[in-house]
Protein backbone atom coordinates (compact mmCIF):
# COMPACT_ATOMS: atom_id res chain seq x y z
CA UNK A 1 0.00 0.00 0.00
CA UNK A 2 2.45 2.62 1.32
CA UNK A 3 4.88 1.73 -1.53
CA UNK A 4 2.09 2.21 -4.12
CA UNK A 5 1.65 5.55 -2.68
CA UNK A 6 5.72 6.49 -2.71
CA UNK A 7 4.99 5.15 -6.43
CA UNK A 8 2.56 7.08 -7.55
CA UNK A 9 4.25 10.23 -5.85
CA UNK A 10 7.17 9.73 -7.76
CA UNK A 11 5.13 9.66 -10.94
CA UNK A 12 3.71 12.82 -10.46
CA UNK A 13 6.86 14.34 -9.45
CA UNK A 14 8.67 13.21 -12.30
CA UNK A 15 5.93 13.98 -14.97
CA UNK A 16 5.35 17.92 -13.15
CA UNK A 17 9.02 17.71 -13.76
CA UNK A 18 8.53 16.81 -17.22
CA UNK A 19 6.05 19.20 -17.85
CA UNK A 20 7.74 22.03 -16.05
CA UNK A 21 10.74 21.09 -18.60
CA UNK A 22 8.61 21.24 -21.62
CA UNK A 23 7.28 24.25 -20.45
CA UNK A 24 11.03 25.99 -20.01
CA UNK A 25 11.42 24.62 -23.90
CA UNK A 26 8.33 25.98 -25.28
CA UNK A 27 9.28 29.84 -23.66
CA UNK A 28 12.81 29.36 -24.96
CA UNK A 29 11.66 28.57 -28.30
CA UNK A 30 9.23 31.49 -28.29
CA UNK A 31 12.10 33.57 -27.07
CA UNK A 32 13.92 32.54 -30.26
CA UNK A 33 11.16 32.93 -32.03
CA UNK A 34 10.73 36.08 -31.35
CA UNK A 35 13.92 37.35 -31.61
CA UNK A 36 14.06 35.85 -34.90
CA UNK A 37 10.96 37.77 -35.74
CA UNK A 38 11.52 41.71 -34.07
CA UNK A 39 15.26 40.88 -35.75
CA UNK A 40 13.64 40.49 -39.38
CA UNK A 41 11.44 43.47 -39.28
CA UNK A 42 13.86 45.12 -37.85
CA UNK A 43 16.53 44.76 -40.57
CA UNK A 44 13.36 45.53 -43.08
CA UNK A 45 12.72 48.72 -41.15
CA UNK A 46 16.24 50.52 -39.79
CA UNK A 47 17.87 51.08 -43.23
CA UNK A 48 14.46 53.38 -44.13
CA UNK A 49 13.98 55.21 -40.41
CA UNK A 50 18.33 55.99 -40.79
CA UNK A 51 17.25 57.40 -44.04
CA UNK A 52 14.16 59.76 -43.19
CA UNK A 53 16.29 60.69 -40.04
CA UNK A 54 19.61 61.86 -42.08
CA UNK A 55 17.76 63.68 -44.52
CA UNK A 56 16.94 66.42 -41.12
CA UNK A 57 20.86 66.05 -40.25
CA UNK A 58 22.39 69.56 -40.52
CA UNK A 59 25.51 68.58 -42.37
CA UNK A 60 26.39 67.04 -45.32
CA UNK A 61 27.11 63.79 -43.79
CA UNK A 62 24.80 61.35 -43.75
CA UNK A 63 26.42 59.08 -40.92
CA UNK A 64 27.31 61.42 -38.18
CA UNK A 65 24.54 63.62 -36.60
CA UNK A 66 24.79 67.17 -36.25
CA UNK A 67 21.61 68.54 -35.75
CA UNK A 68 18.16 69.26 -36.87
CA UNK A 69 17.32 71.06 -40.05
CA UNK A 70 14.88 71.39 -42.82
CA UNK A 71 17.02 72.59 -45.64
CA UNK A 72 17.81 69.82 -48.01
CA UNK A 73 14.01 69.67 -48.24
CA UNK A 74 14.29 73.60 -49.35
CA UNK A 75 16.98 72.28 -51.26
CA UNK A 76 15.10 69.50 -52.92
CA UNK A 77 11.99 72.62 -53.59
CA UNK A 78 14.42 75.13 -54.83
CA UNK A 79 16.23 72.62 -57.38
CA UNK A 80 14.51 72.73 -60.64
CA UNK A 81 15.34 69.69 -61.92
CA UNK A 82 14.30 67.41 -59.21
CA UNK A 83 10.92 69.49 -59.31
CA UNK A 84 10.87 69.06 -63.24
CA UNK A 85 11.67 65.23 -62.86
CA UNK A 86 8.72 64.89 -60.47
CA UNK A 87 6.27 66.49 -63.18
CA UNK A 88 7.92 63.60 -65.72
CA UNK A 89 7.62 61.03 -63.46
CA UNK A 90 3.34 62.59 -62.91
CA UNK A 91 2.56 62.61 -65.85
CA UNK A 92 4.26 59.01 -67.33
CA UNK A 93 2.63 57.49 -64.46
CA UNK A 94 -0.87 58.61 -64.93
CA UNK A 95 -0.81 58.32 -69.15
CA UNK A 96 0.70 54.79 -68.53
CA UNK A 97 -1.32 53.70 -65.72
CA UNK A 98 -5.01 55.11 -68.01
CA UNK A 99 -3.44 52.82 -70.79
CA UNK A 100 -2.68 50.09 -69.41
CA UNK A 101 -5.63 49.41 -67.00
CA UNK A 102 -7.85 49.53 -70.15
CA UNK A 103 -5.62 46.99 -72.43
CA UNK A 104 -5.33 45.01 -69.11
CA UNK A 105 -8.79 44.72 -68.38
CA UNK A 106 -9.75 43.12 -71.54
CA UNK A 107 -7.49 41.25 -71.74
CA UNK A 108 -7.74 39.69 -68.01
CA UNK A 109 -11.39 39.19 -69.18
CA UNK A 110 -10.73 37.88 -72.55
CA UNK A 111 -8.24 35.14 -70.53
CA UNK A 112 -10.46 34.41 -67.75
CA UNK A 113 -13.75 34.55 -69.24
CA UNK A 114 -13.49 32.60 -72.64
CA UNK A 115 -11.32 29.47 -73.31
CA UNK A 116 -10.32 29.38 -77.34
CA UNK A 117 -7.51 28.34 -79.28
CA UNK A 118 -3.93 30.40 -78.72
CA UNK A 119 -4.74 30.81 -74.88
CA UNK A 120 -2.02 29.26 -73.25
CA UNK A 121 -0.06 31.19 -75.87
CA UNK A 122 -1.49 34.29 -75.12
CA UNK A 123 -0.92 33.67 -71.51
CA UNK A 124 2.79 32.78 -72.05
CA UNK A 125 2.73 36.61 -73.41
CA UNK A 126 0.98 38.46 -71.04
CA UNK A 127 3.35 36.00 -68.55
CA UNK A 128 6.82 36.83 -70.11
CA UNK A 129 7.07 41.20 -69.34
CA UNK A 130 7.19 39.79 -65.51
CA UNK A 131 9.49 36.88 -65.74
CA UNK A 132 12.14 38.26 -67.82
CA UNK A 133 14.42 40.94 -65.91
CA UNK A 134 14.09 44.67 -66.37
CA UNK A 135 17.54 45.29 -67.59
CA UNK A 136 16.57 42.64 -70.68
CA UNK A 137 13.14 44.58 -71.02
CA UNK A 138 15.17 47.66 -71.65
CA UNK A 139 17.88 46.74 -73.99
CA UNK A 140 14.83 45.16 -76.05
CA UNK A 141 13.05 48.47 -75.97
CA UNK A 142 16.26 50.30 -76.89
CA UNK A 143 17.18 48.42 -79.64
CA UNK A 144 13.63 48.25 -80.95
CA UNK A 145 12.76 52.33 -80.74
CA UNK A 146 16.56 52.89 -82.36
CA UNK A 147 16.00 50.49 -85.20
CA UNK A 148 12.57 51.60 -86.14
CA UNK A 149 13.16 55.40 -85.39
CA UNK A 150 10.08 55.60 -83.27
CA UNK A 151 9.55 56.99 -80.14
CA UNK A 152 12.30 59.00 -78.88
CA UNK A 153 10.94 62.22 -80.31
CA UNK A 154 9.00 64.02 -77.45
CA UNK A 155 5.12 64.47 -76.94
CA UNK A 156 5.04 68.38 -75.95
CA UNK A 157 2.32 68.88 -73.84
CA UNK A 158 1.29 71.20 -70.60
CA UNK A 159 0.79 69.71 -67.48
CA UNK A 160 -0.70 71.55 -64.95
CA UNK A 161 1.14 74.77 -66.57
CA UNK A 162 4.05 73.06 -66.84
CA UNK A 163 5.42 72.59 -70.18
CA UNK A 164 6.95 68.79 -70.72
CA UNK A 165 8.35 67.32 -72.99
CA UNK A 166 8.10 63.29 -72.47
CA UNK A 167 9.49 61.05 -75.16
CA UNK A 168 6.98 58.70 -76.44
CA UNK A 169 9.00 55.55 -75.92
CA UNK A 170 9.11 56.16 -72.26
CA UNK A 171 5.30 55.65 -71.84
CA UNK A 172 5.13 52.74 -74.65
CA UNK A 173 7.74 50.66 -72.41
CA UNK A 174 5.92 51.58 -69.35
CA UNK A 175 2.40 50.47 -70.38
CA UNK A 176 4.41 47.70 -72.10
CA UNK A 177 5.17 46.21 -68.72
CA UNK A 178 1.96 47.11 -67.17
CA UNK A 179 -0.42 45.46 -68.95
CA UNK A 180 0.85 42.05 -67.25
CA UNK A 181 0.15 43.42 -64.17
CA UNK A 182 -3.14 44.40 -64.39
CA UNK A 183 -4.29 41.64 -66.46
CA UNK A 184 -2.94 39.55 -63.42
CA UNK A 185 -4.92 41.67 -60.92
CA UNK A 186 -7.82 41.93 -62.57
CA UNK A 187 -7.68 38.03 -63.41
CA UNK A 188 -7.87 37.58 -60.09
CA UNK A 189 -10.88 39.43 -58.98
CA UNK A 190 -12.93 38.12 -62.01
CA UNK A 191 -12.06 34.40 -60.79
CA UNK A 192 -13.82 34.82 -57.69
CA UNK A 193 -16.33 36.91 -58.63
CA UNK A 194 -20.06 35.28 -58.55
CA UNK A 195 -21.51 34.75 -61.77
CA UNK A 196 -24.66 34.43 -60.49
CA UNK A 197 -25.82 38.22 -60.55
CA UNK A 198 -24.99 38.54 -64.40
CA UNK A 199 -26.72 35.63 -64.96
CA UNK A 200 -29.72 37.36 -62.75
CA UNK A 201 -29.29 40.24 -64.83
CA UNK A 202 -29.86 38.63 -67.89
CA UNK A 203 -32.82 36.81 -66.87
CA UNK A 204 -34.43 40.20 -66.45
CA UNK A 205 -33.81 40.39 -69.76
CA UNK A 206 -31.17 43.23 -69.55
CA UNK A 207 -28.85 42.91 -73.05
CA UNK A 208 -25.89 42.44 -72.85
CA UNK A 209 -24.20 45.55 -72.73
CA UNK A 210 -26.47 46.59 -69.83
CA UNK A 211 -25.43 43.75 -68.05
CA UNK A 212 -21.74 44.53 -68.88
CA UNK A 213 -22.00 47.74 -67.83
CA UNK A 214 -23.93 47.97 -65.39
CA UNK A 215 -23.42 44.80 -63.33
CA UNK A 216 -19.96 43.02 -64.65
CA UNK A 217 -18.10 46.23 -64.71
CA UNK A 218 -19.26 47.46 -60.83
CA UNK A 219 -18.44 44.19 -59.89
CA UNK A 220 -14.68 44.23 -61.58
CA UNK A 221 -14.58 47.49 -59.93
CA UNK A 222 -12.09 46.69 -56.89
CA UNK A 223 -9.65 44.56 -59.00
CA UNK A 224 -9.43 47.28 -61.85
CA UNK A 225 -8.62 49.85 -59.13
CA UNK A 226 -6.28 47.53 -57.50
CA UNK A 227 -5.12 46.94 -61.45
CA UNK A 228 -4.40 50.50 -61.79
CA UNK A 229 -2.55 51.77 -58.56
CA UNK A 230 -0.11 49.12 -59.08
CA UNK A 231 0.22 50.02 -62.40
CA UNK A 232 0.67 53.43 -61.32
CA UNK A 233 3.37 52.39 -58.26
CA UNK A 234 5.08 50.39 -60.60
CA UNK A 235 5.48 53.55 -63.35
CA UNK A 236 6.53 55.63 -60.90
CA UNK A 237 9.15 53.89 -59.38
CA UNK A 238 10.50 52.08 -62.65
CA UNK A 239 14.02 53.37 -62.84
CA UNK A 240 16.27 50.83 -65.26
CA UNK A 241 13.38 50.85 -68.59
CA UNK A 242 12.86 54.54 -68.07
CA UNK A 243 17.07 55.05 -67.76
CA UNK A 244 16.92 52.96 -71.00
CA UNK A 245 14.30 54.29 -73.08
CA UNK A 246 14.23 58.11 -72.43
CA UNK A 247 17.68 59.03 -74.76
CA UNK A 248 19.56 61.83 -73.46
CA UNK A 249 18.03 64.81 -71.59
CA UNK A 250 14.84 63.00 -70.27
CA UNK A 251 14.64 62.75 -66.67
CA UNK A 252 12.11 61.22 -64.39
CA UNK A 253 12.64 61.29 -60.38
CA UNK A 254 14.09 57.84 -59.81
CA UNK A 255 16.32 58.20 -63.09
CA UNK A 256 17.39 62.22 -61.55
CA UNK A 257 17.65 60.58 -58.08
CA UNK A 258 20.24 58.07 -59.63
CA UNK A 259 22.12 60.45 -61.63
CA UNK A 260 22.26 62.51 -57.71
CA UNK A 261 23.47 58.75 -56.26
CA UNK A 262 26.33 58.30 -59.03
CA UNK A 263 27.76 61.63 -57.96
CA UNK A 264 27.89 61.45 -54.68
CA UNK A 265 25.77 60.66 -51.22
CA UNK A 266 23.96 64.07 -49.48
CA UNK A 267 21.24 64.31 -47.46
CA UNK A 268 19.25 65.93 -50.23
CA UNK A 269 18.86 62.58 -51.89
CA UNK A 270 17.74 61.36 -48.67
CA UNK A 271 15.36 64.16 -48.48
CA UNK A 272 14.06 62.97 -51.86
CA UNK A 273 14.03 59.40 -50.98
CA UNK A 274 11.30 60.49 -47.93
CA UNK A 275 9.24 62.51 -50.44
CA UNK A 276 8.92 59.31 -52.56
CA UNK A 277 8.76 56.97 -49.77
CA UNK A 278 5.90 59.13 -48.48
CA UNK A 279 4.52 58.65 -51.76
CA UNK A 280 4.43 54.73 -51.54
CA UNK A 281 2.84 54.96 -48.32
CA UNK A 282 -0.25 57.07 -49.68
CA UNK A 283 -0.77 54.96 -52.47
CA UNK A 284 -0.33 51.82 -50.70
CA UNK A 285 -2.97 53.24 -48.54
CA UNK A 286 -5.30 54.10 -50.89
CA UNK A 287 -5.08 50.53 -52.10
CA UNK A 288 -5.87 49.47 -48.83
CA UNK A 289 -9.19 51.32 -48.43
CA UNK A 290 -9.95 49.94 -51.90
CA UNK A 291 -9.44 46.38 -50.86
CA UNK A 292 -11.60 47.10 -47.35
CA UNK A 293 -12.04 43.17 -47.62
CA UNK A 294 -8.68 43.12 -45.55
CA UNK A 295 -8.00 40.05 -45.33
CA UNK A 296 -4.87 37.86 -45.73
CA UNK A 297 -5.70 36.27 -48.98
CA UNK A 298 -6.15 40.19 -50.11
CA UNK A 299 -3.09 42.20 -48.85
CA UNK A 300 -1.33 38.72 -49.93
CA UNK A 301 -2.07 40.60 -53.60
CA UNK A 302 -0.43 43.64 -53.04
CA UNK A 303 3.06 41.56 -53.01
CA UNK A 304 2.21 40.90 -57.03
CA UNK B 1 -17.53 46.75 -83.10
CA UNK B 2 -20.84 45.98 -80.66
CA UNK B 3 -22.33 44.37 -83.91
CA UNK B 4 -19.23 42.14 -84.07
CA UNK B 5 -19.52 41.28 -80.84
CA UNK B 6 -22.67 39.80 -80.86
CA UNK B 7 -22.75 38.48 -84.11
CA UNK B 8 -19.46 36.49 -84.13
CA UNK B 9 -19.36 34.59 -80.27
CA UNK B 10 -16.11 32.91 -81.04
CA UNK B 11 -14.28 36.12 -82.07
CA UNK B 12 -15.07 38.02 -78.93
CA UNK B 13 -12.29 36.53 -76.99
CA UNK B 14 -9.82 38.07 -79.73
CA UNK B 15 -11.44 41.52 -79.53
CA UNK B 16 -10.80 42.01 -75.98
CA UNK B 17 -7.33 40.98 -76.75
CA UNK B 18 -6.64 43.20 -79.38
CA UNK B 19 -5.58 45.73 -77.72
CA UNK B 20 -3.00 44.19 -75.52
CA UNK B 21 -1.92 41.72 -78.20
CA UNK B 22 -1.23 44.56 -80.48
CA UNK B 23 0.73 46.64 -78.30
CA UNK B 24 2.62 43.47 -76.79
CA UNK B 25 3.11 42.05 -80.23
CA UNK B 26 4.77 45.64 -81.72
CA UNK B 27 6.53 46.54 -78.19
CA UNK B 28 7.46 43.10 -76.95
CA UNK B 29 7.56 40.41 -79.10
CA UNK B 30 9.00 42.05 -81.92
CA UNK B 31 11.71 43.56 -79.88
CA UNK B 32 12.64 40.38 -78.59
CA UNK B 33 12.93 38.98 -81.65
CA UNK B 34 15.07 41.45 -82.80
CA UNK B 35 17.04 41.19 -79.97
CA UNK B 36 17.64 37.70 -81.34
CA UNK B 37 18.59 38.72 -84.48
CA UNK B 38 21.15 41.36 -82.88
CA UNK B 39 22.83 39.02 -81.83
CA UNK B 40 24.03 37.15 -84.12
CA UNK B 41 25.21 40.01 -85.96
CA UNK B 42 28.52 41.76 -86.19
CA UNK B 43 29.85 45.24 -84.40
CA UNK B 44 30.59 47.93 -86.87
CA UNK B 45 33.94 49.47 -86.62
CA UNK B 46 32.04 52.84 -85.18
CA UNK B 47 29.70 50.81 -83.35
CA UNK B 48 26.88 50.57 -85.39
CA UNK B 49 25.82 47.30 -86.58
CA UNK B 50 26.88 45.17 -90.14
CA UNK B 51 24.38 42.36 -90.95
CA UNK B 52 26.35 40.17 -90.78
CA UNK B 53 25.47 36.57 -89.84
CA UNK B 54 28.11 34.93 -86.85
CA UNK B 55 28.05 33.20 -83.62
CA UNK B 56 31.33 35.35 -82.38
CA UNK B 57 29.22 37.39 -79.93
CA UNK B 58 28.03 33.63 -78.44
CA UNK B 59 31.99 32.27 -78.07
CA UNK B 60 32.43 35.41 -76.28
CA UNK B 61 30.45 34.86 -73.77
CA UNK B 62 32.44 32.06 -72.92
CA UNK B 63 35.62 34.32 -73.12
CA UNK B 64 36.88 33.81 -69.39
CA UNK B 65 36.19 37.65 -69.14
CA UNK B 66 32.09 37.59 -69.92
CA UNK B 67 31.68 33.81 -68.57
CA UNK B 68 33.38 34.19 -65.17
CA UNK B 69 30.72 37.22 -64.41
CA UNK B 70 28.28 34.86 -65.36
CA UNK B 71 29.02 32.37 -63.31
CA UNK B 72 29.74 35.29 -60.00
CA UNK B 73 26.22 36.54 -61.06
CA UNK B 74 24.90 32.70 -60.65
CA UNK B 75 26.91 32.58 -57.24
CA UNK B 76 25.60 35.79 -56.32
CA UNK B 77 21.85 35.27 -57.02
CA UNK B 78 22.47 31.54 -55.42
CA UNK B 79 23.63 32.64 -52.26
CA UNK B 80 21.13 35.57 -51.72
CA UNK B 81 18.11 33.01 -52.35
CA UNK B 82 19.97 30.67 -50.13
CA UNK B 83 19.97 33.82 -47.41
CA UNK B 84 16.31 35.12 -48.22
CA UNK B 85 15.75 31.23 -47.34
CA UNK B 86 17.54 31.10 -44.12
CA UNK B 87 15.82 34.72 -43.19
CA UNK B 88 12.79 34.39 -44.80
CA UNK B 89 11.56 31.29 -43.35
CA UNK B 90 11.84 31.75 -39.65
CA UNK B 91 10.13 34.96 -40.53
CA UNK B 92 6.98 33.27 -42.31
CA UNK B 93 7.13 30.79 -39.58
CA UNK B 94 6.93 33.50 -36.67
CA UNK B 95 3.98 35.54 -38.70
CA UNK B 96 1.48 32.13 -38.67
CA UNK B 97 2.20 31.82 -34.63
CA UNK B 98 0.89 35.01 -34.39
CA UNK B 99 -3.05 35.48 -33.55
CA UNK B 100 -5.05 35.61 -36.52
CA UNK B 101 -6.73 38.39 -36.58
CA UNK B 102 -3.42 40.11 -36.47
CA UNK B 103 -1.45 37.96 -39.16
CA UNK B 104 -3.00 40.36 -41.72
CA UNK B 105 -1.12 43.54 -40.39
CA UNK B 106 2.28 41.51 -39.73
CA UNK B 107 2.14 40.35 -43.61
CA UNK B 108 1.13 44.47 -44.52
CA UNK B 109 4.60 45.63 -42.71
CA UNK B 110 6.47 43.31 -44.70
CA UNK B 111 4.35 44.71 -47.85
CA UNK B 112 5.46 48.78 -46.74
CA UNK B 113 9.29 47.89 -47.28
CA UNK B 114 8.60 46.63 -50.94
CA UNK B 115 6.53 49.57 -52.09
CA UNK B 116 8.94 51.58 -51.68
CA UNK B 117 11.28 52.48 -54.20
CA UNK B 118 14.10 49.89 -55.10
CA UNK B 119 16.41 52.91 -56.23
CA UNK B 120 15.94 54.10 -52.62
CA UNK B 121 15.97 51.03 -50.28
CA UNK B 122 19.33 50.45 -52.03
CA UNK B 123 20.62 53.61 -51.42
CA UNK B 124 19.85 53.27 -47.84
CA UNK B 125 22.57 50.73 -47.64
CA UNK B 126 24.93 52.87 -49.58
CA UNK B 127 24.60 55.42 -46.42
CA UNK B 128 25.05 52.37 -43.98
CA UNK B 129 27.83 50.18 -45.77
CA UNK B 130 30.35 52.84 -47.17
CA UNK B 131 33.69 52.08 -45.57
CA UNK B 132 34.72 55.56 -44.91
CA UNK B 133 31.88 57.52 -44.43
CA UNK B 134 29.16 54.70 -43.97
CA UNK B 135 27.24 55.19 -40.86
CA UNK B 136 28.01 51.55 -39.43
CA UNK B 137 31.76 51.67 -39.72
CA UNK B 138 32.23 55.75 -38.39
CA UNK B 139 29.46 55.02 -35.43
CA UNK B 140 31.85 51.30 -34.80
CA UNK B 141 35.11 53.25 -34.86
CA UNK B 142 33.87 56.55 -32.63
CA UNK B 143 32.55 53.70 -30.74
CA UNK B 144 35.86 52.30 -30.01
CA UNK B 145 35.28 48.83 -30.98
CA UNK B 146 36.90 48.59 -34.76
CA UNK B 147 40.13 50.57 -35.33
CA UNK B 148 39.76 50.09 -39.28
CA UNK B 149 37.01 50.24 -40.91
CA UNK B 150 35.09 47.05 -42.42
CA UNK B 151 35.28 46.21 -46.18
CA UNK B 152 31.63 46.13 -46.51
CA UNK B 153 30.67 48.01 -49.64
CA UNK B 154 32.02 48.19 -52.85
CA UNK B 155 32.32 43.78 -52.59
CA UNK B 156 30.05 40.72 -52.81
CA UNK B 157 28.96 41.20 -49.38
CA UNK B 158 27.37 44.40 -50.16
CA UNK B 159 25.36 43.04 -53.56
CA UNK B 160 24.13 39.87 -51.98
CA UNK B 161 22.91 42.00 -48.65
CA UNK B 162 21.30 44.68 -51.03
CA UNK B 163 19.69 41.92 -53.00
CA UNK B 164 18.37 40.44 -49.33
CA UNK B 165 17.34 43.30 -48.68
CA UNK B 166 15.58 44.12 -51.53
CA UNK B 167 13.97 40.67 -52.24
CA UNK B 168 13.25 39.52 -48.83
CA UNK B 169 9.08 40.23 -48.58
CA UNK B 170 9.58 37.75 -52.27
CA UNK B 171 10.85 34.67 -49.88
CA UNK B 172 8.24 35.49 -47.06
CA UNK B 173 5.29 35.53 -48.70
CA UNK B 174 4.87 32.23 -50.47
CA UNK B 175 6.47 30.50 -47.41
CA UNK B 176 3.74 32.10 -44.99
CA UNK B 177 1.13 30.97 -47.51
CA UNK B 178 2.11 27.44 -47.64
CA UNK B 179 2.47 27.29 -43.89
CA UNK B 180 -0.73 28.83 -43.19
CA UNK B 181 -2.54 26.49 -45.13
CA UNK B 182 -0.51 23.89 -42.78
CA UNK B 183 -2.91 21.67 -41.13
CA UNK B 184 -2.16 21.70 -37.35
CA UNK B 185 -3.95 18.04 -36.81
CA UNK B 186 -0.96 17.11 -38.46
CA UNK B 187 1.81 18.39 -36.34
CA UNK B 188 -0.33 17.75 -33.27
CA UNK B 189 -0.36 14.00 -34.88
CA UNK B 190 3.27 14.19 -34.81
CA UNK B 191 3.73 15.22 -31.45
CA UNK B 192 1.28 12.95 -30.10
CA UNK B 193 3.56 10.01 -31.54
CA UNK B 194 6.81 11.14 -29.76
CA UNK B 195 8.67 13.05 -32.92
CA UNK B 196 11.00 15.42 -31.62
CA UNK B 197 10.52 19.48 -32.96
CA UNK B 198 13.45 18.93 -35.09
CA UNK B 199 12.18 15.75 -36.51
CA UNK B 200 8.13 17.50 -36.87
CA UNK B 201 10.04 19.90 -38.97
CA UNK B 202 11.93 18.16 -41.02
CA UNK B 203 9.52 15.48 -41.58
CA UNK B 204 6.02 17.73 -41.86
CA UNK B 205 6.14 20.90 -41.94
CA UNK B 206 9.40 21.43 -44.27
CA UNK B 207 7.97 18.76 -46.90
CA UNK B 208 4.28 20.39 -46.42
CA UNK B 209 5.83 24.01 -47.18
CA UNK B 210 8.38 22.87 -50.02
CA UNK B 211 5.84 24.61 -52.88
CA UNK B 212 6.07 28.02 -51.19
CA UNK B 213 9.93 27.18 -50.85
CA UNK B 214 10.15 27.03 -54.57
CA UNK B 215 7.97 29.55 -55.55
CA UNK B 216 10.15 31.94 -53.25
CA UNK B 217 13.04 30.94 -54.42
CA UNK B 218 12.42 31.67 -57.87
CA UNK B 219 11.37 34.66 -57.29
CA UNK B 220 14.16 36.22 -55.56
CA UNK B 221 16.62 33.92 -57.94
CA UNK B 222 15.83 35.19 -61.10
CA UNK B 223 15.86 39.00 -60.59
CA UNK B 224 18.61 38.47 -58.37
CA UNK B 225 20.41 37.07 -60.95
CA UNK B 226 19.00 40.08 -63.47
CA UNK B 227 20.20 42.29 -61.03
CA UNK B 228 21.44 46.19 -62.44
CA UNK B 229 20.96 48.65 -60.17
CA UNK B 230 22.08 47.08 -56.32
CA UNK B 231 25.40 46.06 -58.04
CA UNK B 232 25.80 49.49 -59.90
CA UNK B 233 25.58 51.42 -56.79
CA UNK B 234 26.51 48.64 -53.88
CA UNK B 235 28.95 47.09 -55.95
CA UNK B 236 31.01 50.50 -55.96
CA UNK B 237 32.32 50.04 -59.57
CA UNK B 238 34.55 47.22 -58.79
CA UNK B 239 32.15 43.99 -58.28
CA UNK B 240 29.91 43.88 -61.35
CA UNK B 241 27.18 40.97 -62.59
CA UNK B 242 25.72 40.13 -66.43
CA UNK B 243 23.00 43.26 -65.75
CA UNK B 244 25.93 45.55 -65.61
CA UNK B 245 28.22 44.02 -68.45
CA UNK B 246 24.80 44.16 -70.79
CA UNK B 247 24.64 47.78 -70.15
CA UNK B 248 28.00 48.68 -70.43
CA UNK B 249 27.66 47.39 -73.75
CA UNK B 250 25.06 49.62 -74.64
CA UNK B 251 26.09 52.81 -72.98
CA UNK B 252 29.88 52.61 -72.82
CA UNK B 253 30.56 49.81 -75.70
CA UNK B 254 28.61 50.41 -77.77
CA UNK B 255 28.88 47.43 -78.79
CA UNK B 256 24.97 46.36 -79.27
CA UNK B 257 25.07 42.59 -80.86
CA UNK B 258 27.60 41.72 -78.12
CA UNK B 259 25.03 43.17 -75.29
CA UNK B 260 22.26 41.43 -77.49
CA UNK B 261 23.60 37.65 -77.32
CA UNK B 262 24.48 38.21 -73.23
CA UNK B 263 21.04 39.38 -72.68
CA UNK B 264 19.62 36.48 -74.64
CA UNK B 265 21.63 33.86 -72.50
CA UNK B 266 20.46 35.13 -69.90
CA UNK B 267 17.07 34.83 -70.63
CA UNK B 268 16.85 32.07 -71.74
CA UNK B 269 18.64 30.96 -68.40
CA UNK B 270 15.52 32.39 -66.74
CA UNK B 271 13.37 30.66 -69.07
CA UNK B 272 14.97 27.27 -68.13
CA UNK B 273 14.74 28.04 -64.44
CA UNK B 274 10.40 29.13 -65.16
CA UNK B 275 10.07 26.14 -66.54
CA UNK B 276 11.60 23.87 -64.91
CA UNK B 277 9.72 25.49 -61.77
CA UNK B 278 6.48 24.68 -63.71
CA UNK B 279 7.07 21.65 -63.81
CA UNK B 280 8.06 20.80 -60.71
CA UNK B 281 4.93 22.40 -59.79
CA UNK B 282 2.82 20.83 -61.98
CA UNK B 283 3.81 17.32 -60.71
CA UNK B 284 3.15 17.84 -56.94
CA UNK B 285 0.17 19.69 -57.57
CA UNK B 286 -0.77 15.72 -59.48
CA UNK B 287 0.93 13.60 -57.33
CA UNK B 288 -1.82 15.35 -54.07
CA UNK B 289 -4.49 14.98 -56.50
Amino acid sequence: MSSEVVKSGVDQLQSSRRSRMALVKKRFNDLVLNFYGWGGYLFLYLPIIILVIFSFNDSRSTAQWAGFTTRWYGEMINDSQIILSLWNSLFVAIVSTILSTIIGTLAAMAMERYSFRGQLMMDAILYLPIIIPDIAMAIMLLIFFDITGIGFEPWHVNFFRISLAVPYSVIIGHVAFNISFVAIVVRARLAQMDNTLEEAASDLYANSWQTFWRVTIPMMMPGILGGALLAFTLSLDDFVITFFTSGAGFNTLPVRVFGMIKKGVTPKINAVSTLMLLFSLVLMGISLIFRKGGDDENIMDLSL
Amino acid sequence: MHKVFAKYPSMRPWLLLLPASLWLFIFFIAPLFIVLIYSFQTRGTYGGVVWQFSIENFQRTFDPLYFNTFLRSFYIAAITTFACLLLGFPLAYYITTRPPQSRGTFVLALMIPFWTNFLIRTYAWLTLLRTNTGLINTTLISLGILKHPLPLFGNDFAIVLGLVYGWLPDMVLPVYAALDRLDNSLLEAAQDLYASGWRVFWRVIWPLSLPGVIAGSMLVFIPSLGAFVTPAILGGGKSLMIGNIISNQFLAAHDWPFGSAMSTVMMVVMLLATLIYFRSTSRKERVQA
